[in-house]
């Protein structure tokens, strides 16, 4: 799949709360070629302390009005400067990057997303949505102020929550849920984005359940395209550019302690 | 129009910017986005003897102007480069150098003799500057006997244009670059990364796995600069400058300052089409100021 850069034009930026926000970026004539999973490096001018592009998921494509939404967090100086940026501005990306979600051959799968974990969720939950493949989704999030998105998912599928502090859904971290611990788990297939420690949680029960398990990585990375291999993550056929080979593994490839 | 034809020892070049290695993968990488056969030449990923898996995460971490990586020499070997990634590459219409890399005396020479049978292979970077792997690498580059070893074994073997990229972490740079030129090298290039390192103040640990990295970027490129100009006034073979070069005017500073060809590399991570950019920059540049010849300008100071 060829690989573009370009300078997109940002539709809409909006907060949903103090830590996130989403930008709309208009692609024209190449948003077909994007798939669930897949990312985007983002060039961040005039922030003096990010040197890097930063790589962020798709959230969502919207094929009518030919836009692609990111989903961003503020954690550093590269993300919020991009929080400053406006409507009408243009922001330089490289994308599609990275392999995609694997098309569902199973019966129903339940989609785990754990903080800004949930960005790549929602493009493959409206995936799934389009091919009639049944899925749930199960987010995590520290309390009811720091969950965004739900409504979107909501309208898609049956939506579980689970939050810390208990503010809303069940309380207790995301693998503590009552649809993970209480008995069989009525899913075939779980794919999760989260932290990496959460992920390896998810993927201890999937496994203790004999369930096929997929995983999207975000280790640190510098050009996206496969060319400095420092985003590598030790798998059984060697070490693999989380950027070419990934972001999405399945857990048996990965060499995680389970 | 200005002529940017240079030349580095044998090697003829259409254009004095290279890819610099670890940075620009095969140039397949980067099809998508660049005419790679416009540039002067591509210095394709340092190949070992045998296939490496380099270092443990984490390899990298941002730091202000530049990065630290530690990759450590992650290739699968050069018999795997010379069945699977040379006859996928070698029809390239740009000059393609192979980064050799070692551990022994004997693994850089096994490297470099099989290399030296390939035909669209006209030149060799010998790497004795590598600081991320625990044996040789940078050893060799850090003292004038151990360097003049290994340069020596492999003139022996290898017939065709030899460069051989130094390390910026000694005390006197000119006098490797010295013992490098008596010992047989055709050309040198320089710098390799500066030894650095970065802590988690939170967690109180390193960020990379093998504590310590390569520091490369725009943060270095005045210790670069410095260094290509020492040494292009101390050998008489040409000298290849790199070392945070982001856009034509670095490039011409490398040139004045002594560079007969320049390599770009971790600006390549934030601008795949930087490598091509440049080299535009650079006629631009001559033709603005109506100098004929790209080597009117080299050392021109």
């Amino acid at each position: 799949m060829k690989k573009h850069i370009n300078n997109l034009k940002i539709i809409n930026r909006k907060s949903l709360n103090k830590d996130f926000f989403l930008i709309d970026l208009s692609v024209p004539h190449t948003i077909n070629e994007i798939l669930p999973g897949q990312f985007v490096e983002v060039l961040i001018e005039n922030s003096a302390n990010t040197f890097l592009r930063r790589p962020f998921s798709i959230h969502d494509i919207d094929y009518e009005k030919q836009t692609l939404s990111l989903l961003i967090q503020i954690v550093g100086d590269g993300t919020f400067e991009l929080s400053k940026r406006k409507s009408g501005e243009y922001l330089n990306l490289i994308y599609p990057l990275g392999n995609s979600f694997s098309e569902p051959i199973n019966e129903k799968t339940l989609l785990i997303g754990g903080g800004a974990g949930i960005a790549p969720l929602l493009f493959l939950a409206k995936h799934f949505n389009r091919v009639h493949h049944k899925f749930s989704v199960l987010l995590g999030v520290r309390s009811e102020n720091y969950l965004v998105r739900f409504e979107e998912f909501k309208r898609l599928a049956e939506v579980f929550i689970s939050t810390e502090d208990g503010s809303l859904g069940e309380k207790g971290f995301i693998t503590n849920h009552s649809i993970l611990t209480q008995g069989k788990i009525g899913f075939d297939k779980i794919i999760t984005c989260g932290p990496k420690p959460m992920m390896k949680a998810v993927a201890n029960i999937a496994s203790d359940q004999n369930i096929d398990c997929e995983v999207s990585l975000e280790n640190t990375m510098a050009c996206g395209i496969g060319a400095c291999l420092c985003c590598v993550e030790e798998t059984k056929h060697g070490n693999l550019c989380v950027c070419i080979d990934g972001p999405v593994f399945n857990v048996k490839d990965l060499k995680w302690q389970i | 129009m200005a002529d940017l034809k240079v030349k580095i020892h044998d090697l003829e070049l259409n254009n004095p910017v290279l890819t610099a290695s670890g940075t620009f993968g095969y140039g397949e990488e980067f099809d998508d986005f660049i005419d790679v056969n416009r540039l002067g030449g591509i210095i394709v990923k340092g190949t070992t003897a045998s296939k490496r898996e380099g270092n443990p995460y984490p390899r990298m971490v941002e730091t202000p102007s530049g990065m630290l990586n530690a990759v450590g020499l992650q290739n699968k070997g050069v018999d795997n480069f010379i069945s699977d990634i040379y006859p996928r590459i070698k029809n390239y219409k740009t000059k393609i150098i192979v980064n050799v890399s070692g551990s022994t005396i004997s693994e850089y020479v096994e490297v470099s003799e099989k290399i030296n049978e390939l035909l669209n292979i006209p030149a060799i970077e010998l790497n004795i500057s590598c600081p991320n792997v625990k044996e040789g690498g940078m050893a060799f580059g850090t003292s004038c006997q151990a360097a003049s070893e290994v340069i020596k074994a492999v003139r022996k073997v290898y017939k065709k244009t030899l460069i051989v990229k130094l390390s910026p972490n000694v005390t006197d740079i000119s006098e490797i670059a010295v013992a490098a030129e008596n010992s047989g090298a055709d050309s040198i290039s320089l710098i390799n990364t500066l030894l650095g390192m970065a802590i988690d103040a939170e967690k109180r640990k390193p960020i990379l796995s093998t504590i310590t990295g390569g520091l490369s970027g725009p943060a270095i490129k005045p210790i670069a600069i410095r260094m290509v100009w020492q040494v292009a006034k101390a050998v008489k073979i040409p000298v290849i400058g790199l070392g945070g070069i982001m856009n034509s005017a670095d490039a011409i500073e490398f040139i004045l300052a002594g560079a007969t060809a320049i390599q770009v590399g971790t600006s390549n991570f934030i601008d795949p089409q930087i490598s091509i950019k440049i080299i535009d920059g650079i006629e631009k540049y001559l033709n603005h100021h109506k100098i004929n010849s790209i080597n009117e300008l080299i050392g021109s100071l």
